[in-house]
């Protein structure tokens, strides 16, 4: 039997100090009190004074709250019964399924070696065109979704999770207002995907520190399925909460901030759980799409900036739409040579035209003279932003590229699009009656 | 030096506070034991009988009173034949020998050995018996790949000392001793072809330190021709995420005319160093006709490994890199970013609860940053022969602001800067190089008079530019309009470089210097157009026409024609006048 400890020395914020011999660094401890019973954690070690830090905070513990070390870290079952259940940070069930004990594997375990990583060569479909043609998303890439409060983040994750293809989807919810929680558990059950998905969800009102433990639960979770050589897809919203977590607990434990408060740490902490997203050679992978939201619209805010050094690109999600600028996908040169031969062809053009209808636009707004090629690009821009960018545009990617092609033929000539005379003659709709069509025959006349 | 023990008494992150029996030295390595594992740790701070040691590993389940065995040595590294073509983490432990032995996940407590201790190198003797010799100089060699890799007099012995006997040529493990040498007073050291040596003291067993002065030519225009780096020389690349830093990188440790590339992949993206990886024994060296693995070392702590462990990775690859020059090769180090070790130091300082500076980094942060650049540089060794290390690192700035405290530090330093602009790779303008801003106090590969009249063409194409912004195009004059068609055909047909491109992405000296004069002639023609559209289409037609010549290979007969077909496009144009 274990020691109990029944002294508490100091409360601060949501960690504890207690005297105790024999401890180790990151131990799991369980703390009763009046108030209710929680776990808590070591994070810190001083000579015999231990600092521990209380998962459901350390409100209502008294001064002689008991103690109990567990004598292991931090850990969450892992079994296939995990499928469709519904958790919290600390991994005890929300869904008033029965609790998990089978089968415990530690949380935030040590990274894969580089030389077992390979270079992922499969894409993600999700059906969005403004992803899968224009910034397709790979297996095993790491993509946050830069947005801004009141922006349909989370229907777009949501949404992802309903039609991509993989075999598990773990959605790790942070700081989620308890609407937004209900809205992908109802989504996901209305749908039926609900059967191979796993949620840890922390929510606004719960204790701080178990957002921090949501992201390390959900990809531990994630990796033991890719070793099993699942494809899984994990989801996680927002990031942004997460770093704040940090930078409370942070402040709290007197630690000297480094930029807008946040922690000096900020980067290796994110990229520790988004460096989870792997390839594994001989084994499943983990693809991970989290939204981060911006405070202010900055991209500057330390947590968007730090994001964006560890991701393999960003989405961002302006106006209810990805937005074609900004947007990147590091990876989308590795699949979108393989998946049909207009792909990039139509990806440059289609840009590049909207591109130049956003100068038009500019140019409009200040009040020049609208040329006839303006006003081919002013009807182009209004069918692409309808056709491709709308959220609700649902359909697959060669659908979507067959789509393109007729935005094109409809707006102009084949050589004004800028693609090459090859792809033109192959992919060009013939059974439009456009202005394609019939100048030839004027010529001929 | 007798080996001191320690106790835990304090445990904080990655940082232990360590109470000590005998004397112990700042920056001795310790390994904290956990059960059956022991972790490597560095000694940070002494206060009375209390070291504060940096752990390189995570420390979870570390308990008060735990051992520690302290072992007298600084963080070394292995030197010797085996090194190139490695995969080594920031302590220099294989990587692909670890995936052998532990699986997908990197095991704390786990260290290899960094050459492998059974394979067999043919040792050739130099030195004869008898022989005086110093520090770095030759005993004997090893054919490496495909170089010649020297056997040096270990750099930590000091004065002259006698050979006392040396091994025929033959077959040794690195192990084995190859040769006895007597040092002035009399005390005979055994050597074999494995030298350790401290990662944070510079090796300098050379005679002379020299003044960078020749180019290093990196194959990119932008670089060689306006922003060149010298051989010995530094240069820093800062630029936003998504400028391109790490393509920059990548593309350069390609095609850069040196002897051997070190990169050190610190605290960045594990996905780019895979594609490095598993890239590069793919490809085929013009120059040697072997892959290019066989003249890397890649030094890889990405960012989700142990940060105190990325904080040694730049030291380790530094002292490879001097390692190679001391055998008189160019050695080219690329550090991918040097943000990230800014951050590892940060986050040592604060769990030591140092007086922050600015945005928290340590006050010591500029001389660390400059002793680091400083280890670079051309140096004739003690044969005579010449060897280089040259020092390119990115900079990872906070909000892509050139104003923090880490790119403000490396600027003092360094020799050229390379600035990535945001504004130029939205605007697919690769590399994104920002021409304005940056600056190199190295010599060019061409003219410095033609580059600096290029230079004006490019600064007042970009003020007429921004003029005509708000005036529009009717508001701007016939020949202001043509400095800046000019200023756009520059920056598109040098400044851009198709890196995808077989011909386009690599561009010799000579080459560059034949095309930037073929240019700087052909805009020095007078032109005369009847307007602005006339003048706009010219121009369109002229850099299509000098793209495709930037894609034809210099040797190919289309590249004396279509040198030609540029200059009749221009002949058409001034016959005007």
């Amino acid at each position: 039997m274990r020691k109990v400890y029944q002294e508490v020395e100091n409360i601060a914020g949501n960690v504890i100090n207690i005297r105790a011999r024999d401890v180790a660094y990151k131990e799991l401890a369980v703390v009763e009190s009046s108030m209710g019973t929680s776990l808590a954690q070591v994070i810190r070690l001083q000579h015999d004074e231990v600092s521990l830090q209380v998962f459901a905070g350390a409100r209502g513990i008294a001064t002689d709250a008991r103690v109990r070390f567990l004598g292991h870290s931090m850990r969450t079952a892992f079994s296939d019964n995990l499928m469709g259940r519904i958790f919290n940070g600390g991994g005890l069930p929300r869904d008033n399924g029965p609790a998990l004990t089978d089968n415990l594997i530690e949380i935030g375990g040590p990274s894969v070696n580089p030389s077992k990583r390979i270079i992922p060569t499969n894409m993600v479909r999700t059906g969005i065109p403004m992803i899968d043609v224009f910034n397709t998303l790979v297996e095993s890439q790491k993509l946050p979704i830069f947005s801004v409060a009141g922006e349909p983040y989370n229907e777009l994750l949501a949404r992802i999770a309903l039609q991509a293809e993989a075999d598990v989807i773990i959605l790790g919810g942070m700081g989620l207002k308890h609407d937004d929680y209900l809205f992908f558990r109802d989504t996901l059950e209305e749908s039926g995907a609900l059967s191979r998905t796993v949620m840890f969800v922390h929510t606004a009102s719960d204790p701080i520190v178990e957002c921090l433990l949501v992201p390390d639960s959900a990809l531990a979770v994630a990796e033991q399925f890719a070793l099993e050589g699942k494809r899984v897809l994990v989801l996680l919203t927002d990031m942004t909460n997460f770093a704040d977590a940090m930078k409370e607990i942070a402040i709290t434990m007197e630690q000297i901030p480094s930029n807008r408060g946040y922690p000096g740490d900020l980067y290796s902490q994110l990229a520790s759980r988004y460096e989870k997203a792997v390839d594994f050679d001989g084994a499943g992978s983990i693809t991970i799409l989290a939204a981060t939201t911006m405070p202010g619209d900055d991209v500057t805010h330390p947590v968007p900036d730090n994001t964006g050094y560890i991701t393999e690109g960003q989405f961002y999600l302006r106006n209810g739409r990805i937005e074609p600028f900004g947007s990147l996908s590091r990876l989308k040169q590795m699949v979108n040579g393989d998946t049909r031969d207009d792909h990039r062809a139509i990806m440059n053009s289609m840009l590049q035209l909207y591109a130049d209808y956003k100068s038009t636009l500019e140019k409009q707004s200040m009040g020049f003279r609208m040329s006839e090629w303006d006003g081919k690009l002013l009807e182009y821009g209004a069918k692409f932003e309808k056709g491709m960018m709308d959220l609700s545009v649902n359909i697959s990617l060669e659908e979507a590229l067959d789509y393109g092609w007729q935005i094109l033929s409809e707006c102009f000539e084949p050589m004004e699009t800028g693609i090459q005379s090859k792809l033109i003659d192959q992919f060009w709709p013939k059974d439009n009656a456009g202005a394609a069509e019939e100048k030839p025959e004027l010529v001929e006349a | 030096m007798s080996k001191s023990n320690g106790t835990i008494v304090g445990v904080n992150g990655n940082m232990l506070t360590v109470q000590f029996s005998d004397a112990i030295s700042q920056n001795e390595v310790g390994y904290a034991v956990l059960d059956d594992r022991r972790l490597m740790s560095e000694v940070v701070r002494i206060k009375g009988q209390f070291a504060d040691m940096q752990v390189f590993e995570d420390t979870a389940g570390l308990r008060i009173g735990g051992p520690v065995e302290f072992t007298g040595d600084l963080l070394s590294v292995e030197l010797g034949p085996g090194l190139l073509t490695q995969i080594f983490d920031g302590l220099q432990n294989p990587l692909p020998r670890l995936a052998e032995e532990c699986g997908f996940f990197l095991q704390r407590g786990m260290y290899m050995d960094a050459l492998p201790r059974d394979t067999k190198w043919a040792f050739t003797p130099v030195a004869e018996v008898g022989a005086t010799l110093t520090a770095g100089e030759t005993l004997g060699t090893v054919p490496e790949g495909i170089y010649e890799h020297r056997i040096m007099v270990p750099f930590a012995l000091p004065g002259v000392l006698t050979v006392e006997e040396i091994t025929v040529a033959g077959e040794f493990t690195v192990t084995e001793t190859v040769a006895k040498l007597k040092d002035d007073r009399g005390e005979i050291h055994e050597v074999a072809m494995m030298q350790r040596w401290p990662v944070k003291i510079p090796i300098t067993a050379y005679s002379d330190r020299l003044r960078p002065d020749e180019p290093l030519v990196t194959k990119i225009r932008l670089v060689d021709t306006f922003f060149p780096v010298a051989r010995g020389g530094t240069y820093c690349i800062p630029g936003p995420f998504g400028a391109g830093k790490t393509v920059l990188q990548q593309i350069t440790s390609r095609h850069a005319e040196v002897d051997i590339v070190v990169i050190a992949a610190c605290g960045e993206r594990a996905g780019e160093v895979v594609e490095t990886l598993r890239e590069f024994p793919e490809i085929i060296d013009p120059k040697t006709g072997k892959s290019l693995m066989e003249r890397t070392v890649i030094i890889c702590n990405t960012s989700s490994m142990p940060v105190a462990a990325r904080e040694a990775s730049v030291y380790t690859a530094v002292t490879l890199a001097e390692y190679y020059r001391q055998m008189g090769l160019d050695v080219l180090l690329l550090a991918d970013s040097t943000s990230r070790w800014a951050q590892a130091l940060r986050e040592a300082s604060g769990r030591l609860e140092e007086i922050p500076g600015e945005e928290a980094f340590p006050a010591y942060l500029e001389s660390v940053i400059a002793s680091f650049y400083e280890r670079g540089g051309v140096v004739t060794l003690k044969d005579g022969s010449r060897g280089s290390v040259t020092i390119g690192g990115s900079v990872s700035p906070a909000g892509g602001n050139f104003d923090e405290p880490v790119t403000q530090a490396t600027l003092k330093v360094v020799g050229a800067f390379h600035g990535l602009s945001r504004a130029r790779s939205d605007a697919r303008r690769y590399p994104a190089i920002d021409p304005l801003d940056s600056w190199s106090k190295y010599p060019s590969v061409v003219d410095d008079d033609l580059v600096e009249n290029a230079r004006q063409i490019l600064r007042n194409g970009s003020e007429i530019d921004q003029m005509m912004k708000v005036v529009g195009e009717e508001g701007t004059t016939i020949d202001d309009f043509l400095v800046y068609l000019k200023s756009e055909y520059i920056d598109s047909v040098f400044l851009q470089q198709d890196a995808f491109d077989a011909v386009d992405e690599a561009t010799s000296a000579d080459r560059q210097k034949h095309v930037f004069q073929a240019i700087a002639d052909l805009l020095n023609r007078p032109m005369q157009f009847e307007n602005k559209d006339a003048a706009r289409r010219f121009f369109h037609q002229l850099t299509q026409t000098t793209k495709d010549w930037n894609r034809v290979r210099m040797d190919a007969p289309e590249f004396a024609d279509l040198q030609k077909q540029l200059e009749n496009q221009v002949a058409e144009v001034s016959n005007h006048a």
